[in-house]
Order: C-alpha cells, then sequence, then structure tokens
C-alpha cells in the first residue's frame, strides 16, 4: 500500500471490488432479458422477465453507488490532503450496504414479488412496484441510512481538510443524491402525482446531481493524468456542471409531457432538453483538449482512454441519444418505444459505468499497490475490454434504434384500426432484437476481457516510455 | 478559456444559477399540482382504484408493461388498456378471463405469469386500470394500441 498517498484511501478497494462483482451480474440478466425478448417462454417459470429486470436495474444502480462510494473514499482524502475521518465507518458501511443490497436481489430472485412485499410489511408503507425504485422499503431505509453515514464521514473530512472545487462539486451531488432519494418514500394513491414526484428521484439523479459527480470524478481523473493547472480544470468544471444543471432541472418537463399537468410543460421541457447535450459536448472538448495540452505522459493510459470514452460516450448516450426523443412533437410518439431503451442504454453506459471504471482504471494500481499503472500487458488487455465493450454497446444501442423506429412507424403513426398492436409489431422486430443480443454477448466478452486485465502481468509496474 | 473569466466568476453562476432554476421548478410544480386535480379527476379515485393500484405494484406489473409510457418494454402498453379492450361494455369481462387464462403457455411466445388474484381483486385492478384510462394526459398514446 505505499502506493498510495493516504492509507485511509485503501477502504476504496472493497467498494470497487464488489461494484464490478454486481457489473457482472447486471450484464448476465441484460443477457437473460435480451433472448426473452425474442424466445419468450426461456426460463418463464424459473426467472420471469419482470424479475430479470428488475435485477438488471437495480443491479446497475447499486454498482454504479458502489462505484460513486469508492470513488468519493478515494478522492476525498487527496484532494482535502487529510486522512479519511473514519475508515472504520467506511468499512461497516460497505459491509451494511453489501448485505442489503445482496438480501435484495436474492428476494426478488428467491420468492414471487408480492410475497417480498408483504414480507416486507410493504402495506405498512407502500413504496414498492415503481420502476427502478422496486426495492423493499426497509432496503430504501438501509440505503438512507448508508448515505447519510457515507455523507458525514467525507463531510468531516472535508471540513477538516482542503475545500478543493472537486470536493465542494462532489459534495454537492452526493447530498443532492442523498436528499432527492427521500421522494421515494413518497407513494400517493393518485398515480399522476405518484409519477410526477417518481421523476424528482429518476430525473433529478441521472440528468442532474449524478452529472456533478461525474464531471468531479473526471475532473479529478484528468488532473491526474494530464498534470495541466488545476485552476484551468477546475473553472471548466464549474462551467460544465452549471450548464448541467440550469439545463437539466427544468429539462426535467420532457418527462411531464404526458401525466395530466398543464402543456406548458411541453414548451419549457422541448427547450431545456435542447440545452442539455451542451454541457456533455463542453464535456468532449474539455476532456480532449486536457490531454492534448499534458504536462507529462502518465504511464497509464488505459485510464486517459477511459476519461476520453466517457466524455464522448457520455455526448453520445446522454446528449445526442437523448436529444433525439426529447422534443414535445417527437417524444408523442417515442415515449414508451424501444428508443428510450436504445438512450437509456448508451447514455447509463457512457455517462456512469465508463466514470466509474474511469477511476478504477486510475486508482487500482495504487489501490493494489503496483504503482502509477498496470503492466503494458495488463493495459492492454484493458484496453481490448474497453473497445469491445463500447463498440458493443454502441452496436446494441443502433439495434435498439431500429427497433424503436420501425416500432413507432407500425404501431404509432397509422390510425386506430390500422396500426399494428404492440405483439404484433414486436414480432416484426425480432431481426434486431437478435442483433442487439449478439451485440450484448461481445459486451460480456468485453467485460471478461476488462476483469481479465486485473490478473495479468502481476506487480510489474508499466514504465513511461 | 480567458483570463477575465474567473474560476470564481464559473463558481458563482454554478451556485447561483442552480439555485435560481430549482426555485423556478418548485414554482411550476406548486402550480403544477394546483391544476392536476381538473385533469387527473382525483374525485372518482375510489377505495377500489386505490387497491388496485397497490396490486399493481405488490405484483411488479411495470417489470414488463408500460403505464402511460413509462415502465418495462416487453409487454403492451396499459394507461388506456380498459379503451382499447371493451371500455365500459367489455373490458372487465374480458380482463377477469384474460388473468385467469394466464399463462397462455403458447411455445416461444412472451408469457404472462400468473398472479392468482380473487374475482375482489380483479375487480379492483380493472378499477384502477379504468380510472387511469380517463385521466387527460395531453391526448398520448397517439392511437389505441398504445
Amino acid at each position: 500500500m505505499s502506493t498510495l498517498k493516504f492509507q485511509s484511501q485503501a477502504v476504496a478497494k472493497p467498494y470497487f471490488a464488489f461494484a464490478l462483482i454486481l457489473f457482472v451480474g447486471q450484464i448476465l440478466f441484460g443477457l437473460i432479458m435480451g433472448l426473452q425478448y425474442v424466445v419468450g417462454d426461456f426460463l418463464a417459470g424459473a426467472i420471469p422477465f419482470n424479475v430479470a429486470r428488475m435485477v438488471h436495474t437495480n443491479l446497475l444502480i447499486v454498482w454504479l453507488l458502489f462505484g460513486f462510494m469508492g470513488s468519493a473514499y478515494y478522492l476525498v482524502p487527496e484532494e482535502a490532503d487529510t486522512e479519511l475521518w473514519s475508515p472504520k465507518l467506511a468499512i461497516i458501511l460497505f459491509w451494511v450496504f453489501a448485505a442489503a443490497g445482496t438480501a435484495t436481489i436474492l428476494g426478488y430472485l428467491l420468492v414471487p414479488y408480492s410475497t417480498l412485499a408483504e414480507f416486507t410489511f410493504n402495506e405498512l408503507w407502500p413504496t414498492m412496484g415503481r420502476e427502478f425504485l422496486e426495492q423493499p422499503t426497509i432496503t430504501k431505509i438501509g440505503i438512507v441510512v448508508v448515505a447519510l453515514g457515507f455523507l458525514l464521514n467525507l463531510g468531516m473530512t472535508i471540513l477538516k481538510g482542503r475545500k478543493t472545487a472537486i470536493n465542494m462539486v462532489l459534495m454537492t451531488g452526493l447530498i443532492g443524491l442523498a436528499v432527492f432519494f427521500l421522494f421515494a418514500f413518497y407513494n400517493p394513491e393518485n398515480l399522476a402525482l405518484d409519477k410526477y414526484f417518481w421523476w424528482f428521484v429518476v430525473h433529478l439523479w441521472v440528468e442532474g446531481v449524478w452529472e456533478l459527480i461525474m464531471g468531479a470524478i473526471l475532473a479529478y481523473v484528468l488532473i491526474k493524468v494530464t498534470g495541466v493547472d488545476r485552476e484551468v480544470i477546475e473553472k471548466w468544471l464549474y462551467v460544465i456542471i452549471a450548464m448541467a444543471l440550469i439545463s437539466g432541472i427544468l429539462g426535467t418537463g420532457h418527462h411531464f409531457y404526458w401525466l395530466t399537468t398543464p402543456e406548458y410543460w411541453q414548451w419549457i421541457g422541448s427547450i431545456f432538453s435542447a440545452i442539455e447535450p451542451l454541457p456533455f459536448f463542453a464535456m468532449v472538448l474539455y476532456a480532449f483538449n486536457m490531454v492534448n495540452r499534458r504536462r507529462r505522459e502518465h504511464p497509464n493510459k488505459a485510464a486517459t482512454l477511459w476519461a476520453l470514452g466517457t466524455s464522448v460516450m457520455a455526448f453520445l448516450g446522454a446528449g445526442v441519444w437523448g436529444f433525439l426523443h426529447t422534443l414535445a412533437p417527437v417524444n408523442y410518439y417515442t415515449h414508451g418505444s424501444q428508443i428510450t431503451a436504445a438512450h437509456g442504454h448508451m447514455a447509463f453506459y457512457g455517462a456512469y459505468a465508463m466514470i466509474v471504471m474511469t477511476i478504477i482504471s486510475y486508482a487500482m494500481p495504487k489501490l493494489r499497490g503496483i504503482g502509477e499503472a498496470n503492466s503494458n500487458k495488463a493495459q492492454v488487455c484493458e484496453m481490448w475490454g474497453f473497445w469491445l465493450m463500447t463498440v458493443a454497446m454502441v452496436f446494441i444501442t443502433l439495434f435498439l434504434t431500429g427497433a424503436g423506429i420501425l416500432q413507432v412507424w407500425l404501431q404509432r403513426l397509422p390510425e386506430s384500426g390500422e396500426a399494428l398492436s404492440f405483439m404484433a409489431t414486436q414480432d416484426k422486430l425480432a431481426l434486431f432484437y437478435w442483433m442487439r443480443e449478439v451485440s450484448g454477448v461481445i459486451f460480456l466478452i468485453g467485460l471478461l476481457a476488462y476483469l481479465a486485465s486485473f490478473f495479468i502481468g502481476g506487480k510489474e509496474a508499466a514504465k513511461v516510455s | 478559456m480567458s483570463e477575465s473569466f474567473t474560476k470564481g466568476m464559473a463558481r458563482n453562476i454554478y451556485y447561483g444559477g442552480s439555485v435560481f432554476f430549482l426555485l423556478i421548478f418548485l414554482g411550476l410544480t406548486f402550480h403544477t399540482t394546483k391544476e392536476m386535480p381538473q385533469r387527473d379527476h382525483r374525485e372518482n379515485l375510489t377505495e377500489s382504484v386505490a387497491r388496485g393500484k397497490a396490486l399493481w405494484e405488490d405484483n411488479n406489473c411495470i417489470g414488463c408493461h408500460t403505464l402511460l409510457g413509462e415502465g418495462a418494454y416487453f409487454a403492451p402498453e396499459l394507461g388506456n388498456v380498459y379503451t382499447r379492450r371493451g371500455g365500459d361494455g367489455g373490458f372487465k369481462a374480458f380482463f377477469n378471463g384474460w388473468m385467469k387464462s394466464q399463462p397462455l403457455n403458447i411455445p416461444g411466445r412472451r408469457q404472462m405469469p400468473n398472479f392468482h388474484l380473487n374475482d375482489q381483486e380483479i375487480d379492483d385492478l380493472a378499477e384502477f386500470l379504468k380510472w387511469t384510462s380517463e385521466m387527460d394526459v395531453n391526448n398520448w398514446p397517439p392511437n389505441i394500441e398504445g
């Protein structure tokens, strides 16, 4: 552990390792679902689609949260220039969160969902059964407890140390994450109100405060791998996240178009959503600009690749594919179609999966005591993983987009009476779904190559050429 | 970026801009929730509808279906299923038969599980779907197929 600046940064390691294990689970369940799209009765009795999907999306959320927590534990002490307030608390919370998360996933898999709801007394305070917020109420309370302990730990660390822009942005992002999650506990009997405030968690997370977390992690890694002056990078960081929040907060309106809300949301949502790609585009310029102006050749080439890759893929997935169907007249036809799925896949991979892998790539060699970077052999393997996963995700997105366009064409555009039914349309999309599944298998191969890189080249560190 | 644009100015845009737009968002939310009763017909929200929503959630229907366009895209949209499958004339009879005949067990076809609901529960769920279909959601979906 001699390569760490602060010993307490080591608590990040179990968080990263567990995040990657959950990531593997997420992809496996994604493949099961992808197959169920075309072979409808595949595992229908053992793992019904709704269960596979819950596991797929909940694992995604939880592994990203583990990734964010690991990132914070790694970078905050170094930014604050002091040891973490309580490494012991960080480890205790790790086990609490890991146990609660595992128990919840096992609950999804082992008993019918309604039984799980009954076991966990959902009727006392119903919060379950809403997309992405399927966790039993007791798990949701656990998440809040873990989040509060986590914020306390980081807050105390920053209070006694240096308050850099990166630390402050990360903290505002993480506090926002915790605050907006509280809306998960509000589940009125009125479906329209339920859905309206549901977006306070879902949208204000991924198109709001998570972007602050992403921006802060990216800024941190860019400072480290490029050696560019902190002042320059931090100024960019503020500009980008300001754009992200200014567009993203009112951009929530693009989810309010069809929810018994006043029609002005169609204008507000459309206008501010049109601005939402800008911060992502700025992030691409910023990442490439900083790497071009680099003052040192960092031996960890893979980390630099991840940093550049996340900016590009986040722009394409969250920015371009989001904008594709965000204007109200377009959304009227595309809402809830495979286009939404296409956008969701590339946006989550590009913005959030990749930023976590960026910091893992940068931090792991240090956490494992190897040095600034893995051996060249390990990095080559890691970069194979990067390209296989990223290219596979591009194809997954393209195939789902193709499926979505055809779906809108057959099912939504014709008048009632002439339009194909949902299931009849799905049959016509089978070829796209098969190609998506093949791309998914390639993604898994990429993920395995990425994981293999941790076991290649041993403890030999890369040399600067 | 030019030197005259300092980090402090960027920081102030971030904090000031975010707070400003958050306040607008909260103001609009306040206005929206005042307007919604005229469009969501909450006066028709009976205990049966509320029980139906709880059944909808306890069985994770959203894990396959979409409801008003949100959810999974594996099974049909149900926000307008009441009108698509018979409306006042025939929906409840259709729905009761449909729920009891699951799973259809057609080889290769996507399967809906049987949730073993009793007649009262099926009626509650139907009432929930009926109430949902009557909300004024700016004419979405574009046609009856959803």
